[in-house]
């Protein structure tokens, strides 16, 4: 590399990292304790617990369940029900119509028991709810989302031209020198971790820029797949006599064996046409749990409608979900992201003390910019 | 400290190992249960591994 080249990836590094590192900093310091989520959830008492019965106590019919949530809330319609990722709860989103696209109020029903166990504007506690929101859009819902989008490829680009620069930087040192002195230690420090956890800080990078396009993906999804899906019903009214739901899903497991149920969008919303029930499945396997299939059932008469694997940029952004929490391999897994989470903080902070450390020796140097053409010169090694 | 220039070769390898071996443990326990999900903890364990040997080597000196 020519010196010229060196100077201009410096320069990139240290602008699109001024860019970004503040927003970096929140999002991992937000993150650390996101990573717990289901744990402090659980400590501040904020999840949603089943009721106590046997193992093998048999499943209400979808269809009561869905009476059981109209019930508890006469003037909303359900949109969208949500199976539980661990427990035997149904959380049934209801809104005020059925093409609305904010969920006013969840209602979890405890599908053995029938009882309703929660009612909510969310299914997370408000401290957990609060680190999210400012985590995923600082408040600003899709504005904000965006944005943070945009400084995750900042960083990118910064974890990339870092380790450009790291090349040229290390030619006379060993992997892993800490020089003693106070500039030079976390400046070996900030290169040594930034170095050693780059493949992690690329894929929780990647994965949270991937993370901000979600809404951007589904709603492309729905005006391509969804409409291809849906074909002559694209534009079909709700008819005015629904099919069982529990027989829905029925007959959309029995297209697709091994699968459980991991939603039912109700006929007319968003994620199913005015023609079907759209039942969403996922696989049994890590990997397939993560992954879900739309299956199109008929409303009228519950026969089965039609069914495709999602595209690749939707399978892209549901892998991108576990990559991102770290919750895909238990505790341990939990506990090593947050060290990593932690190592990331310490590059940020010491590369933000080395450009502080740095301007502040400016002045005296000021004088003798005269100069540089010679210094520049004399870095020529 | 050597004076000697290193090559790119010998700059890179440690941190190419260990973005093969990190890499490996972010899909290791997507893929699979049980033992796959301990492998997992073993390979991103490295590089914390890595960073204590480095920090604390210096310490002690």
């Amino acid at each position: 590399m020519t010196p010229r080249s060196i100077r201009l990836w410096t320069s990139i590094h240290k602008w699109t990292s001024l860019v970004c590192t503040l927003f970096l900093l929140m999002l991992c310091i937000t993150g650390l304790p996101l990573i717990f989520h289901d744990e402090i959830d659980a400590a501040l008492g904020a999840t949603i617990e089943p009721d106590q019965a046997p193992d093998n106590a048999p499943l209400l019919s979808f269809d009561r369940i869905l009476d059981i949530a109209r019930a508890a809330q006469p003037t909303q319609v359900v949109t969208i029900v949500g199976a539980d990722d661990e427990n035997p709860i149904w959380h049934v989103y209801m809104a005020s119509t059925v093409t609305a696209p904010k969920t006013e109020v969840i209602v979890s029903v405890d599908s053995r028991t029938g009882r309703v166990l929660h009612v909510g504007a969310a299914a997370r506690g408000a401290v957990t709810k609060f680190l999210l929101d400012l985590h995923t859009d600082l408040f600003l819902e899709q504005p904000g989302m965006l944005f943070l989008g945009a400084m995750g490829l900042c960083f990118l680009v910064a974890i990339v031209s870092g380790v450009v620069v790291y090349g040229p930087f290390m030619r006379r040192l060993e992997f892993g020198t800490i020089r003693p002195r106070r500039r030079l230690y976390w400046l070996d420090l900030h290169n040594l971790l930034g170095i050693v956890i780059l493949a992690w800080t690329v894929v929780v990078g990647v994965t949270g820029v991937i993370n901000t396009l979600s809404t951007q993906i589904a709603q492309h999804w729905q005006r391509t797949e969804l409409v291809a899906m849906l074909g002559p019903w694209r534009n079909a009214p709700v008819p005015p006599k629904l099919a069982s739901a529990q027989g829905a899903i029925d007959t959309a497991l029995a297209h697709a064996p091994g699968m459980k149920v991991q939603s039912v969008a109700m006929p007319g919303s968003p994620f199913a046409g005015g023609h079907h029930y759209g039942v969403y499945l996922r696989g049994n396997q890590p990997l397939t749990s993560r992954l879900l299939k739309p299956v199109l059932i008929n409303a009228d008469d519950g026969t089965f409608g039609e069914t495709r694997d999602m595209p690749l940029y939707v399978q892209a952004l549901f892998v991108s979900r576990p990559l991102h929490f770290g919750d895909y391999g238990g505790m341990p897994l939990k506990i090593i992201w947050a060290l990593l989470d932690l190592a990331t903080i310490i590059v940020l902070g010491s590369g933000l003390y080395l450009w502080a450390a740095k301007l502040r020796k400016v002045p005296a140097r000021t004088p003798i910019a005269a100069g540089r053409p010679l210094v520049a010169g004399a870095e020529r090694s | 400290m050597p004076a000697a220039k290193r090559s790119i070769t010998q700059i890179f390898l440690a941190p190419v190992l260990l973005c093969a071996v990190i890499a490996f443990g972010l899909i290791s326990a997507l893929l699979g249960d049980g033992i796959w999900d301990q492998a997992s903890w073993l390979a991103l364990a490295l590089p914390l591994v890595v960073i204590v040997f480095y920090v604390s080597r210096r310490g002690n000196r």
